[in-house]
């Protein structure tokens, strides 16, 4: 075991990747010489050279293109979306190609590239730099999502994206890239796509969560530790959804609240009710809350943490549900 | 180091009218010569089919690329089997002149699974149906094979509307900065649908776009297959040679159609529309070897019974492939599916009494 920042375990898992295959290679806006402007990626240039870490130009659709056609060639590219929201040109690769191409070729085809991003807020960013864009790219078909919150997660999400023979996207919490180490497993270090991870045992109420919003669920739990007995199920990978550990901690509890930091309305939150309400409707003693971010531009740094889902919301739905 | 130069203003020309435009020549022999019109006749009489085919009901909405023959015959051939072609919906049959059956591009425009081929096979992507996301994707191909120390080269044909999208810009800077062995060939018909180019962009040609990319840009004569040809053998050279891309803008005028479902008599220039067709470009290059004694009748003949026979067989390949299993629905979106297409399925299974 390692003690690692999140983002050092983000690095760790693309030294360890490049190295294991030769045609894994990393692209995207000053992820070379720089290193990435959150350092994910440094050392890699050094390490790997030019031609497998590369400095692209500014257009994040390029980038997406771009490895699309290097998979043909039998490249494994990792494209960093410099941010969230700057990933936003690139939907038209991923819309159009990324996710359909495997079926355009009728499966004889692999496109196995990985797009990853730092994401969300907190940070006391400027505009566009906060957002939580997972839903567009879930309700991607042919595209997978996985979100860690841990650096240990972060580092086997990540490997096992880079060996998945289908297109991943992982979203990385850029709020807890540097906000604490912890253990990660040395050397090689994967966690399957599909399988979420129940972060702490409860009876009364299950805070389902993923990214970011895992250490606010676990801090929420914290502060309702005199008053209900919470089990947290972290995620990890939105698609394939792991509904058995879903389910099954709903029909534990029986009563479910969502976190999520993106805006409301068709978020991710609502796939997890609707799955809830159509498989585990007898098993629920009460309505599934969400807490989520509201249906509004991310708003100005100043006011941000009225926008974010908080320990305070969360607790206020647990208590409402409890109180039902 | 970028390498910013001139791009040629006339169109280039190799065949003459037989009077007073004197003809030009290739490095083709009297084989190579009958091989190409070859060619060019079979995809005449795929796109002459297939607008019948259509107007029997027997395959769906399809976009026409008469007279445009010259321009993918002509660049085609100046390839190698390994190099890459990244079509459009405009070169949805170029495929054949690889082999590709007929009955597959036919199923394509049928709406049928066995319209997808695989692209490793052929060398030729899938077709792109999004105007010119596809130009980054021949780019990223060419980079990358450069980068494994392979020597393929990838040509990405998309129209004049093209070259407004933001996929164009992206992919053409790629191209550049990564110097790929890439061709972006740009079929100006001078439409976008109803558009005509002169609202696509105030350059003065679309060749001039190539300067703000770093490579050069090629202007020829669309109709002439051999000029096309030429030109694109050319540019095959420069990136095979580790000289990076080309851009090449062929000039015609769109004498037909954008596809089955236009009505181009609202908008176009009838009168132009029909210069062009007199033109035509099977016929330039007909009546051209003929001039040089390379083409009897006889092989006229015999050829376009060669293309008629592909077809009538391809079409009846394509309608004898049995109905699609429903199932495919779920099949080839991912490697390994999620279990909820298993319950799909199953649901879907049940309902149909499947």
């Amino acid at each position: 075991m390692a003690e690692l920042l999140l983002v050092e375990a983000v690095n760790d898992a693309l030294h360890i990747e490049m190295e294991r295959d030769g045609t894994v290679m990393v692209i995207g806006e000053d992820v070379g010489r720089l290193g990435g402007v959150f350092r994910a990626t440094a050392g890699l240039h050094e390490r790997f050279g030019a031609d497998r870490c590369v400095d692209t130009p500014l257009a994040e659709a390029g980038i997406l293109g771009a490895a699309v056609g290097l998979c043909m060639a039998g490249w494994r590219p990792v494209c960093e979306m410099q941010y969230d929201a700057f990933s936003y040109p690139a939907l038209d690769q991923l819309i159009n190609h990324v996710g359909r191409y495997r079926w355009r070729t009728r499966g004889k085809m692999s496109f196995p590239l990985v797009i990853r991003m730092p994401y969300g807020g907190g940070v006391r960013a400027p505009e566009l730099h906060d957002d939580s864009p997972e839903t567009y790219y879930v309700h991607t078909p042919g595209v997978k999502v996985a979100i860690p919150s841990n650096p240990a997660d972060a580092k086997g999400l990540l490997a096992a994206a880079i060996r998945d023979p289908d297109p991943v996207v992982i979203f990385e919490p850029k709020l807890h890239y540097r906000t604490g180490k912890a253990e990660v497993p040395q050397g090689e270090h994967v966690v399957p796509l599909g399988e979420a991870r129940v972060a702490r045992e409860g009876t009364d109420v299950t805070l389902v969560a993923y990214g970011a919003m895992v250490p606010l669920a676990e801090r929420a739990a914290d502060a309702l530790d005199a008053e209900a007995s919470i089990e947290i199920v972290d995620l990890r990978t939105l698609k394939p959804l792991d509904e058995d550990a879903l389910l099954a901690s709903a029909a534990k509890t029986g009563r479910v609240v969502v976190i999520q930091e993106a805006p409301r309305t068709c978020g991710f939150a609502a796939e997890v009710a609707a799955v809830l309400a159509e498989k585990a409707i007898y098993d629920l003693q009460g309505p599934v809350l969400r807490v989520t971010g509201y249906d509004v531009p991310y708003p100005y740094w100043q006011i941000e943490d009225a926008y974010m889902p908080s320990v305070e919301r969360v607790v206020d739905a647990v208590r409402r549900l409890l109180a039902a | 180091m970028s390498k910013v130069l001139p791009a040629e203003g006339g169109l280039r020309r190799v065949i003459g009218d037989g009077h007073e435009l004197p003809d030009g020549e290739v490095d083709l022999t009297p084989e190579q010569h009958l091989d190409l019109y070859r060619d060019l006749v079979l995809l005449r009489t795929y796109d002459e089919r297939s607008v019948v085919y259509h107007r029997q009901g027997r395959i769906g909405t399809y976009a026409i690329f008469w007279n445009h023959e010259a321009m993918q015959a002509g660049s085609a051939f100046a390839l190698e089997e390994r190099d890459w072609i990244f079509p459009s919906y405009r070169e949805s049959a170029i495929g054949l002149l690889r082999g590709l059956p007929a009955s597959t591009v036919l199923s394509w425009w049928r709406g049928h699974p066995a319209g997808w081929w695989n692209p490793e096979k052929w060398g030729v992507a899938s077709i792109c149906v999004p105007i010119a996301t596809h130009v980054p994707h021949a780019v990223g191909f060419a980079w990358g094979s450069r980068l494994k120390g392979d020597d393929r080269v990838a040509i990405a044909y998309f129209g004049d509307g093209a070259t407004s999208e933001g996929a164009f810009h992206e992919g053409a800077t790629f191209a550049g900065v990564f110097n790929a062995p890439a061709i972006l060939f740009c079929n100006n018909n001078q439409w976008a649908i109803s558009t005509p180019v002169s609202a696509q962009t105030a350059a003065a040609t679309l060749a001039d776009k190539a300067i703000g990319y770093g490579m050069p840009g090629v202007r020829v004569d669309g109709g002439d297959v051999l000029a096309v040809y030429e030109a694109t053998r050319e540019a095959v050279a420069r990136a095979r040679g580790g000289d990076g891309p080309t851009f090449i803008e062929a000039v015609t005028y769109r004498a037909a159609p954008h596809a089955t479902a236009d009505d181009p008599s609202i908008y176009i220039d009838e009168e132009r529309v029909e210069e062009e067709r007199e033109n035509e470009c099977v016929g330039r290059y007909e009546r051209y070897l003929k001039r040089f004694d390379l083409l009897t009748d006889a092989q006229v003949e015999e050829i376009r019974a060669e293309g008629l026979e592909l077809m009538r067989a391809g079409i009846a390949e394509a309608e004898a492939e049995p109905p699609a299993d429903p199932g495919l629905v779920f099949e080839h979106a991912f490697a390994d599916p999620p279990a909820s297409f298993r319950d799909d399925l199953a649901e879907l299974r049940r309902i149909l009494g499947g």
